[in-house]
């Protein structure tokens, strides 16, 4: 089984387990988790075979919003990612378009029900959350649904702690701590209703909310309406993009971080942001080595602490880098990348070959910003926060959710006052982009114990100020971006190293051996995996080999969840050392990619696999309109609704030298996902069981 | 601008202009084709759902939509492109007394008119929609010979090939203007030129009545709207167009079938009537249809809707269209007012009317034009609408 049973932060539960057959072969999963995960804890990884050309599909978005991960379980087909497994169910593998299933009788019709509410929040993650419980505070009646079996949104994929300020934004907290906290507070409010595994389906003209609310449909009619919907990953063009094991960071982090199944045994990132980087080390953290990562711009985008700490792991970061193809049969068996020039250019000759089976495409986020447009359409009171309305940090999506809430309460007529200047200028720190990376200070240590602060670049972080005992390290100018110093006493007291997002405060100590400090450092990888008295590498903040160490101790911070790794150090490395090395970078076999078939072979539009090539032929032969290329080529017709292809469709526009501002958006209609028809009139099978089993994975 | 002088302009690029130009580009007339969308069938046309029959209740549609079957259904074999052409027939299933009254006495007009339609059983209507609702079914009337095709993929086709004959289109352009000299139009102004043709042909759909009004002549088209989705596709489980003419509780009558790539499409004709040119997606629609559908089909209630919208039909005050030369306008010519037939209709009217504007209309084109006059007094009422 591909399960992770040991990880440094998240401890598996105890579940019961259920016997479900996968094209008649006996398959165990725990009950109630998503057909994907069991598949892929089984080792199954593909789904389905497309009934345009039979190429191999699997997990893809894990979030039910594309349809790649189909398969037929019982008979019907559903979205494996987000149907429950249950125990005897049948599941198969789905080729080609599915036969219609049998209906069970239909009994009567409970009809559409409906509600009305003063503010509709759609979307539990960081700024929902924070936003309904402004609203809750002054008992503003607000119903709070999400996609979702649990609250919290992307932060429940997140095991690594925040970075921002502690008194804004939990910072210091881990993101999975951070929901489990947002929910709770929820509870405070009695006006506020939440509702997990509800899917917000369309924004009609009439101003009724479609809700998809596990398998019954409600039509709610808010007041105001609130996008808290977050982001989508961005998607890439290259031969082989629809592989089963090519898929996103959120995907990978939901198998791996929700759901503790082991996808891949060894793992290559495109994307140099702080979800790549982190997606990386999440799957250090989970047992997963990590070949390399890519960059195509000169420098990785995200927090440089993110960056160094995967460097120091030995994972190779390969800035301008690009992905040349992935090759497999039925899934990623290897990756091919190739430097770049400054226009983006391959650089031919530079081509490297790695044995991989998963490949995350990390390349950013777009907004989800569609029902926004729908409810601004329809009239309605609209409002939106968090990534919906532009991408940043959790952090930041918290604190848009607090200022949005205090709009919503103005159009509401529930509270007059103007929401204070100095939360805008907050959320505006908190979403900045890393600033200015410092060069090394003079450090002048007369302390026999300090901490030393391996923090160098601007982010919005200040958790290892707040919780220094004395008050010794201060932020180097006013702003939150400022750097952390240290000056004043020291007790060694390890906070400040437990605190760190960036896992960037180790604490030398020379007050036992004058000669010999010791030096504490983070450790977040597997327990176990390093024990007293192991000779260990050390590394430097980016990475170097810093030579042989004897580990003293190892302390566990089970309430933190945080590993303390105390090493014997020469005086000359004792200061620089950050970390230990755990694995030897692995270079790339040099070859020569063959592309002579690659428009064919990289897919535009993945849901009825059109072909970069189908579509090059179609804007050569003069269409300039996306609603034109769909109808004659079926891009963007697919069940994702044209959510993965309609910007990668701009972009084979832009690489045929045409400027966007000449080519027609796609027209976007409801449903956001598919839906069966018979949950909006309320049918009704023959048992209420039954019907449970029926409607379930829209 | 240029000052070239076409043959025809024709005002929309849609189910009726791009036929229409098509046709007279086939008979070596030179048509330009306006549309202030940006491609062809980007109005009303990506709506239709793709039905296509010839069973109407009277001769002069009857005649056209012979005439379009016979394009749609050779359409591959004469020029290869796949237009999803599917000879699935109509099926209108009974259930109760007045409707089967009703059907059999449109049934003596049809077969008169020599089509391919009968009354058939309970039974074979069952094998023809394996599921259906057994009870009170009293049979219903079927079609063999009618079908479907995608109107994505018809319209687009039908573009390629006026284009390769020489018809020239501009889009993203707004008719401004309709030009009138010594009593006849002569051309047409928009945001991006004049120019200049011996016909002007009003194809404006939804918009018909606001174009015409151009060149002062007044139709009497008014748009409602009728909402329509598709589902996941599914492997073929049945063949015909079904439609239910019984009344809802705020529809008439509602239709589908299965496409020739698998989902089902349908569409539900909201009770009262919406008038106006809002194309918004409503939240009576879904469980209005659901309920209708299921009820009527169980096994549906288990296929994922995708996607849904709202598509206009222009209507006349009779449920006839308007194609004509109207007498008080010369070189005007009207091809509008198609009640949500467009686009079954356009390929077959756009042969006659091309026919009649090249001067070599035959009986037939004649027959097809007489029953969509102007000056008709608009108090009949088409049955099937």
């Amino acid at each position: 089984m591909d399960r992770i049973t040991e990880h440094p932060v998240l401890q598996p539960e105890e579940r019961r387990t259920v016997n479900f057959t996968f094209d008649g072969r006996s398959c165990e999963a725990f009950e109630g988790e998503m057909i994907s995960s069991a598949l892929y804890a089984n080792g199954i990884k593909v789904f389905s075979r497309h009934k345009k050309d039979g190429a191999p599909q699997g997990v893809f978005c894990a979030n039910g919003q594309c349809a790649q991960c189909s398969v037929i379980a019982d008979g019907l087909p559903v979205k494996s990612c987000v149907t429950p497994v249950r125990g005897g169910m049948r599941v198969e593998t789905m080729s080609g378009a599915p036969r219609l299933p049998s209906a069970a009788p239909v009994r009567g019709f409970g009809g559409a029900e409906e509600l009305e509410v003063d503010a509709l929040v759609v979307g539990g993650g960081p700024s929902g959350l924070a936003a309904a419980a402004e609203l809750g505070k002054l008992n503003v009646k607000t119903l709070v649904i999400d996609d979702k079996h649990a609250l919290g949104g992307k932060l429940l994929l997140q095991t690594h702690k925040f970075f921002g300020s502690v008194e804004d934004c939990y910072a210091g907290t881990r993101g999975i701590d951070i929901a489990a906290k947002l929910e709770e507070q929820l509870k405070e409010y009695p006006s506020v209703e939440v509702w997990t595994g509800a899917t917000c389906l369309a924004v009609f003209s009439d101003r009724k909310v479609g809700v998809l609310r596990g398998s019954r449909y409600v039509l709610v009619r808010p007041k105001a309406f609130i996008s808290a919907t977050g982001a989508r990953e961005k998607s890439l063009s290259f031969p082989g993009n629809t592989l089963p094991g090519v898929y996103g960071a959120g995907a990978f982090q939901t198998l791996v971080n929700r759901d503790m199944v082991r996808p891949a045994k060894k793992l290559f990132i495109v994307g140099g942001g702080n979800v790549g980087l982190i997606a990386a080390y999440h799957a250090l953290q989970a047992g997963i080595q990590v070949a390399g990562l890519i960059e195509a711009q000169a420098e990785c985008g995200g927090y440089k602490v993110h960056k160094d700490k995967i460097r120091r792991l030995g994972v190779p970061i390969y800035t301008r880098h690009t992905i040349v193809r992935a090759d497999g049969r039925e899934g990623v068996e290897s990756v091919t990348i190739a430097g770049v020039d400054e226009r983006f250019r391959v650089q031919p000759g530079t081509e490297k070959t790695f044995k991989a089976d998963t490949l995350l495409v990390a390349v950013g986020l777009n907004p989800v910003n569609e029902f926004h447009a729908q409810a601004l359409e329809a009239g309605l009171e609209a409002f939106i926060c968090g990534d919906a309305e532009e991408i940043a940090e959790a952090s930041a999506a918290m604190f848009s959710g607090k200022i949005t809430a205090h709009k919503v309460l103005k159009a509401l007529g529930v509270m007059a006052a103007p929401v204070p200047q100095f939360w805008f200028d907050r959320l505006e720190v908190l979403k900045s982009r890393p600033g200015a990376t410092e060069p090394e200070p003079e450090l002048e240590l007369p302390n026999k114990v300090y901490p030393v602060l391996h923090c160098r670049q601007e982010i919005p972080c200040n958790p290892c100020v707040t919780v220094c005992p004395k008050k010794s390290i201060k932020l180097s100018g006013d702003s939150i971006m400022t750097t952390p110093r240290f000056s004043g006493d020291c007790i060694g007291c390890y906070k400040c190293l437990i605190v760190c997002p960036g896992l960037a405060v180790t604490i030398v100590d020379y007050r036992k051996d004058p000669a010999n400090p010791t030096v504490a450092l983070p450790f977040e990888i597997g327990r176990g995996l390093v024990k007293k008295g192991d000779r260990v590498r050390l590394a430097g903040r980016e990475g170097a080999d810093l030579g042989e160490a004897e580990v003293l101790d190892v302390k566990d911070f089970k309430a933190e969840n945080t590993m303390i790794v105390v090493v014997k150090a020469a005086p000359a490395v004792a200061d620089k050392a950050v970390s230990i090395r755990l694995y030897e970078e692995e270079a790339g076999k040099k070859a020569a990619a063959d592309l002579a078939k690659a428009d064919d072979e990289t897919i535009i539009c993945r849901c009825e696999r059109v072909s970069l090539g189908e579509i090059r032929r179609q804007i050569r032969a003069g269409v300039r309109d996306l609603n034109q290329l769909k109808a004659v080529t079926r891009a963007g017709m697919g069940a994702c609704g044209s959510k993965t292809c309609s910007a990668l469709l701009l972009g084979v526009f832009r690489s045929e030298g045409i400027d966007p501002a000449e080519v027609t958006e796609l027209t976007r209609r409801p449903l956001f996902v598919e839906a069966p028809l018979g949950v909006f009139s309320g049918a009704r099978g023959a048992g209420e069981k039954e019907e449970e089993v029926r409607w379930s994975g829209f | 601008m240029s000052k070239t002088k076409y043959d025809a302009i024709i005002i929309g690029a849609g189910s009726v202009g791009v036929p229409l130009a098509m046709s007279l580009a086939e008979r070596g007339l030179k048509a330009l084709v306006l549309d202030k969308e940006a491609s062809p069938g980007q109005g009303q046309n990506k709506c239709a759902i793709g039905g296509i029959r010839a069973t109407h209740s009277d001769g002069s549609k009857i005649k056209a939509g012979l005439r379009s079957i016979e394009i749609f259904s050779t359409w591959k074999r004469k020029h290869g492109d796949d237009i999803g052409w599917i000879r699935g027939g109509y099926l209108f299933p009974v259930y109760t007394e007045n409707d089967e009254r009703v059907l059999k006495e449109l049934l003596r007009v049809q077969k008169g008119f020599g089509l391919d339609i009968d009354w058939i059983s309970p039974e074979r209507v069952k094998e023809l929609v394996p599921g259906i609702a057994e009870k009170d079914l009293r049979g219903g009337t079927y079609s063999p010979g009618d079908g479907s095709a995608s109107p994505l993929l018809s319209v687009n086709a039908f573009y390629r090939r006026a284009v390769k004959l020489g018809a020239e289109f501009r889009f993203r352009e707004t008719v401004t203007g309709i030009i009138v000299q010594g009593g006849a139009a002569a051309g047409v102004r928009t945001t991006g030129g004049e120019y200049w043709a011996r016909f002007v042909v009003n194809a404006a759909g939804a918009d018909a009545a606001a174009v015409s009004s151009l060149a002062g002549v007044e139709v009497p088209v008014n748009p409602d709207c009728h909402e329509a989705g598709v589902t996941e596709p599914a492997e073929r489980f049945f063949d015909p167009m079904v439609v239910d003419i019984r009344p809802g509780e705020k529809s008439k009558n509602y239709y589908f079938y299965q496409n020739h790539e698998g989902p089902v499409i349908f569409c539900l004709t909201p009770q009262p009537p919406v008038w106006g040119h809002d194309r918004r997606s409503t939240s009576d629609f879904l469980p209005e249809v659901s309920r209708r559908m299921v009820s009527l089909f169980p096994a549906l209630a288990n296929l994922k809707v995708r996607r849904t919208w709202r598509g206009l039909y222009p209507m006349t005050p009779d449920g006839f269209p308007v194609v004509d030369f109207p007498e008080t306008l010369k070189g005007y010519v009207l091809a509008v007012g198609m009640c949500g037939q467009g686009f079954m209709l356009g390929p077959g009217l756009g042969e006659a009317l091309a026919a009649h504007m090249a001067g070599a209309a035959g009986e037939d084109d004649k027959a097809i034009l007489a029953g969509f006059g102007l000056g008709r007094s608009f108090s009949g009422q088409e049955k099937l609408k």
